[in-house]
């Protein structure tokens, strides 16, 4: 029951903050819609028992892409009001793919259920003894090791091509140049000068 | 009263099509266009998580990190596309971006 309510709960507000995600005027407050939406997305995870899912979903989405995306709105001096401009011009037709994938969605969710007559309930896991997290790596490390392999070459990829767009060298910059620095030799750096009393260097 | 998979659809299917939506609708803005495909692979990974728990099976659980990776360098990537065309045109909208129409 108390389940239930949960469900009822984060289902609401996960879809209503992921429509104000894409009716909000502001791009910052849809990117603090988008964290909402992935926080109770968790709490769904957490629902299901999948602890380690959701804990993951809040650590790289909460705390790493929506950072990403904060940093890119903030930092982007864009008139967005200007970007706003066409949202009423696309809307029947977006309205009319929404409703066909909506109905298409929900027809195949719904035969699925019902394929063998009966709707698919939870059934109590027998293995209590093993929590959501080693059961995952108990899976991931031996039958899945190439996934995982490849899941870290995928981030190894999209890390070097994210800098690799937006390394830029600029000239007339001042940066450290070490080379320069362990380089340098006293003579060309320190000159001995003969000051007399009450002279000065003039 | 009890919660079968068949919710957790909907809310997955819920989530796929405010996402679809919002690419409609925002057409002009990037960032937006961006945030809706993470809805969108959001929706997947609570489908795949659903199925994992209803049929007491890990794989979708497996399946559902890999697409979570997939989606952080999808964004990490984009984002920085984003950035780079911002400094290079002055602006992010999206009739502008043409240049490689062949």
């Amino acid at each position: 029951m108390l389940a239930a309510i949960a469900f009822y709960v984060l289902a609401a507000i996960a879809i209503v903050s992921a429509f104000a995600v894409i009716a909000a005027r502001n791009p910052v407050h849809s990117v603090l819609f988008l964290i909402l939406t992935f926080f109770t997305s968790a709490g769904l995870f957490v629902l299901l028992g999948a602890e380690f899912l959701a804990m993951l979903l809040v650590v790289v989405y909460v705390g790493a892409v929506a950072v990403l995306f904060l940093f890119v709105v903030m930092m982007l001096d864009v008139d967005f009001a200007e970007l706003k401009q066409g949202f009423l011009s696309y809307m029947p037709i977006g309205a009319l793919i929404a409703v066909a994938l909506l109905a298409e969605l929900l027809l195949v969710s719904s035969a699925a259920t019902s394929a063998d007559g009966a709707p698919i309930a939870l059934r109590p896991d027998g293995s209590a003894d093993v929590t959501n997290a080693e059961a995952i790596g108990r899976v991931l490390y031996t039958d899945y090791l190439l996934v995982f392999q490849l899941a870290g070459l995928v981030l190894f990829v999209a890390m070097v091509g994210a800098i690799v767009l937006t390394l830029r060298h600029r000239p007339g910059v001042k940066k450290q140049d070490i080379a320069a620095q362990v380089g340098r030799r006293r003579s060309e750096a320190v000159e001995l000068k003969d000051v007399r009393p009450g002279q000065g260097l003039g | 009263m009890e919660i079968t998979l068949a919710h957790y659809l909907f809310v997955a299917a819920a989530l796929f099509t405010i996402g679809a939506f919002g690419i409609f609708a925002n057409a002009k803005n990037v960032i937006i266009i961006l945030m809706s495909i993470e809805l969108i692979l959001l929706s997947v990974n609570i489908n795949l998580v659903a199925f994992s728990a209803f049929l007491q099976n890990l794989e979708g659980q497996v399946f559902a990190m890999l697409v979570l990776t997939v989606a952080a360098a999808e964004a990490a990537v984009g984002l920085a596309i984003l950035v780079t065309y911002f400094r290079n045109r002055g602006g992010i909208a999206v009739e502008d971006i043409n240049q490689m129409r062949g």
